[in-house]
């Protein structure tokens, strides 16, 4: 039995300093050199402010911004301490209320928009922090935001297509907004326009 | 559309196995001692290699050294509001959810009954989690090794300690500083910081805090790079977030889910091939690797199918039906239940089930993932399994029954060396022939050993999820109607025997911090039930499969004959795939019965 632990311990020992100290300080040593902004989590900054994370999504609800997709990540959404997903089945009944709470919000939020609801506006996220929201969703939504702003509706449309974000390589993902930069890119087109 | 969904988990098979057939290689040479080591490898190999040692005392070494994991991760976690890189002065978990998240992390499960971003400070994420990805990886490879030895009729079976020292540093710690790079490169972050707090865009948006200020939103950032390499690669699955990766920092981008996916595919399939290597019997390898494959391919197929290319159905237009219920007091003893029409929602669902989904990732990822990742079992999930179409859940249910598509870190193998087994010794009964694999021959032994590791599985899944579905421990836990309650409690022990670590996320098992006075009223039932579990679905089908390969190994190779049962032909490869399909998922067709197939045939929407 002895002869079982001396060396158990040197392995353990061993393996505590090669992944515990080591390998985790080099890969960040390295990523802060090499990645400073993703290393410390793509914040986006605004006039030496802290924002927020580019890939972690925030809640809005003025008619003037875009609107992120539903979050079941705690009361308000978009809580990151709070991170997870609605957990309803499609047998659920909750989950068609909710859906159809959903439906009737957005209808009421963007009467100009009639086609079918792209599906993205109404369901939740698995981590609740989606940062994105497809393409249908930001144009369903144009109308509401030039409105709000007084811009007309083909300034937004194009801002849309300029903040949408391609498929990766061609094949990996969807086409997306990301809402923050984009509610970004709004508030700058309205500063711009005061000066 | 066709391309767009499948050519996802077409690139994925392919590149990994690309990568398996050249790793394979490396991976044998390096566990035949074939390399030679630089002089500081060298000298640190002396220090852990104590001679050559039998079946018995490598098991011996292997149970010695999971003990001192297990001391090893109790202390760490316990000491969690004393030690440094703790800003947030998190506070100690429940003890029940330590001894949970001990077992957890090391049997390589990575089931987790906590929040990584919420519970555990980066003290904790690194030296319990990191160190624990690493080692608990590392154990399966190391048996697995040991088995192909034994059945080589090897003079020794190697020494563990050298084993797992050879498995770390020349496999696993490269790999997963490269994948690292990559992540990171992706936005994953990697610091010793601990947290932002962030007042948003539109602070009013995000709710108010008790007092009635906008409340911040805090951002939890770590050393997640680093983590979520070795978290895939190692098939562990345990996130540095509760959401595991779904999160944006996790899994930034579809071309990280690319990468998050491929890593834990490469080892698995990898193992295989060496196996075939290190027996000179690449042949044989190669059969159980397609029959594998094919295997995957339906999973992947299956849940590709009814979850990407099907609606969620509980959200479109269902008919009036009636159902005729058994009721004793009803007279005859049927009763009719009669369920209303639903009006279908006006949403556009072309994209597939997207509820639980992130949009980045693309659409058939989250079902492609959810396949894969209980096929190695790896258990890291990139969607809410619990939202997925209830048919389409069936994939990743069956994926943990069967646990032997590549499966985990050579565990996977190992099972499947079980089936082989019993295929064998089926087909040799229905000959008539005394049954021989690589030409010893099969005897009662062997095959006991065999069916005592492969029952062990069955019997961890179905004994708790009959009881706790029979008792209020299951009932207060579950969060959905239904048969899909049943599903989340048929889910979460069959990913704790699996040593899987996905789960129906819903079920409420999370007891939190040791002073919360709102934790759920059977989280700690939960807890020592899927420990327990844990802990016997791991060693037991690692020691039984060790002594069988020993026993084999022990006899006399009879020479190949006209009457041998030749091992790599597609006969072969059916034989193997009805012994798997046959034996692994009849035992659970009545589970499934009640569970996934009961919602898919049920009424939608279900419940009050």
């Amino acid at each position: 039995m002895w002869r079982h632990i001396g060396p158990a311990f040197r392995l353990m020992f061993a393996f505590t300093i090669l992944t515990g100290f080591l390998y985790p300080a080099v890969v960040t040593e390295l990523c802060q050199v090499f990645f400073p902004r993703q290393a410390n989590g793509s914040l986006i900054y605004r006039h030496g402010r802290v924002l927020g994370s580019s890939l972690i999504g925030q809640n809005f609800t003025s008619p003037a911004y875009f609107h992120p997709r539903p979050s079941a990540a705690g009361v308000a959404g978009y809580d990151p301490m709070a991170s997870g997903g609605s957990n309803l089945g499609p047998t659920s009944r909750a989950l068609y209320e909710r859906v159809k709470a959903d439906v009737a919000q957005f209808r009421a939020e963007n009467p100009g928009y009639q086609g079918p609801v792209p599906a993205d506006a109404v369901t939740a996220s698995a981590s609740g922090l989606d940062p994105d929201i497809s393409p249908a969703s930001a144009f369903a939504q144009a109308a509401r935001v030039a409105h709000a702003r007084g811009l007309s509706r083909r300034q937004i449309r194009h801002l849309i297509r300029d903040y949408t974000q391609k498929r990766q390589l061609g094949f990996l993902g969807e086409p997306r907004v990301n809402v923050l930069e984009i509610n970004l890119a709004l508030d700058r087109l309205a500063q711009d326009r005061r000066q | 559309m066709f391309l767009q969904t499948w050519f996802l988990p077409f690139a994925l098979l392919v590149t990994a196995t690309m990568v398996a057939i050249p790793l394979s290689g490396y991976m044998a040479w390096i566990m035949d001692g074939k390399y030679r080591p630089v002089p500081v490898f060298g000298w640190f190999e002396k220090r852990l290699n104590f001679g050559d040692q039998n079946w018995k005392q490598y098991t011996v070494s292997l149970l010695v050294f999971n003990t001192l994991l297990f001391i090893y991760g109790f202390i760490i976690l316990s000491l969690q509001p004393r030690m440094p890189l703790n800003p947030r002065h998190l506070g100690m978990l429940a003890p029940t959810t330590i001894f949970h998240s001990v077992i957890s992390f090391m049997t390589n499960t990575d089931l987790q009954h906590y929040s990584g971003d919420v519970n555990f400070s980066n003290f904790s994420q690194i030296f319990f989690c990191i160190t624990m990805l690493f080692l608990s990886a590392a154990v399966g490879l190391s048996a697995l090794t040991a088995i192909i030895r034994a059945l080589r009729s090897d003079k020794s079976v190697g020494n563990y300690f050298l084993d797992m020292w050879r498995v770390l540093v020349y496999m696993f710690v490269p790999t997963a500083f490269l994948f690292g790079l990559l992540f990171l490169q992706q936005g994953s972050p990697m610091t010793y910081k601990s947290d932002y707090q962030v007042a948003t865009l539109e602070p009013a948006a995000m709710g108010t805090t008790p007092d009635g200020q906008p409340k911040l939103q805090t951002i939890v950032v770590g050393p997640v790079a680093a983590f979520e390499s070795m978290k895939m690669l190692g098939t562990n699955g345990g996130g540095f977030y509760g959401m595991n990766s779904a999160h944006p920092f996790e899994n930034p981008t579809a071309f990280s889910n690319f990468f998050n996916t491929l890593a834990m595919m490469i080892f698995p399939f990898s193992l295989v091939l060496m196996y075939g290597r290190m027996l000179r019997k690449k042949r044989h390898a190669w059969v159980i690797f397609s029959v594998m494959m094919v295997l995957m391919i339906g999973t992947i197929v299956w849940a590709v199918h009814f979850d990407t290319q099907k609606p969620n159905p509980g959200l479109t237009a269902h008919l009036a039906r009636t159902y005729q219920v058994l009721d004793a007091s009803a007279p005859g003893g049927k009763r009719t239940v009669s369920v209303p029409a639903v009006a279908g929602l006006p949403v556009d669902q072309h994209w597939g089930n997207l509820e639980g989904k992130e949009l980045r990732f693309g659409t058939p990822a989250g079902a492609t993932f959810a396949a894969v990742t209980v096929d190695v079992t790896c258990g890291a999930v990139n969607a809410e399994h619990d939202s997925l179409n209830p048919i389409a859940a069936l994939s990743p249910m069956v994926g943990m029954w069967l646990n032997c598509i590549y499966g985990g870190k050579g565990v996977g193998m190992i099972n499947l060396l079980l089936f082989l087994i019993i295929g064998i010794f089926i087909a040799g009964q229905m000959v008539g022939r005394t049954p021989e694999y690589l030409g010893k021959k099969i005897d009662a032994r062997v095959v006991k050993l065999a069916i005592i590791a492969l029952l062990v599985h069955p019997l961890m899944i179905l004994m708790p999820t009959g009881l706790f579905a029979g008792t209020s421990w299951g009932l207060k836990a579950e969060t959905n109607p239904g048969a899909h309650g049943f599903s989340q409690m048929l889910y979460q022990f069959s990913s704790a025997s699996a040593n899987n670590g996905s789960a129906f996320d819903g079920l409420a098992v999370d007891y939190g911090f040791n002073n919360n006075s709102s934790a759920p009223p059977t989280a700690r039932q939960w807890d020592i039930a899927a420990g327990l579990v844990m802990l016997f679905s791991r060693y037991l089908p690692i020691v039984a499969p060790i002594a069988m390969a020993a026993f084999l190994g022990m006899k006399k190779s009879s020479p190949f004959s006209a009457g041998t049962l030749r091992d790599d032909t597609m006969t072969f490869g059916f034989l193997l795939f009805g012994t798997i399909v046959i034996i692994g998922a009849l035992l659970f067709l009545p589970a499934a019965a009640l569970g996934p197939v009961a919602e898919h045939f049920g009424p939608i929407p279900f419940g009050g």
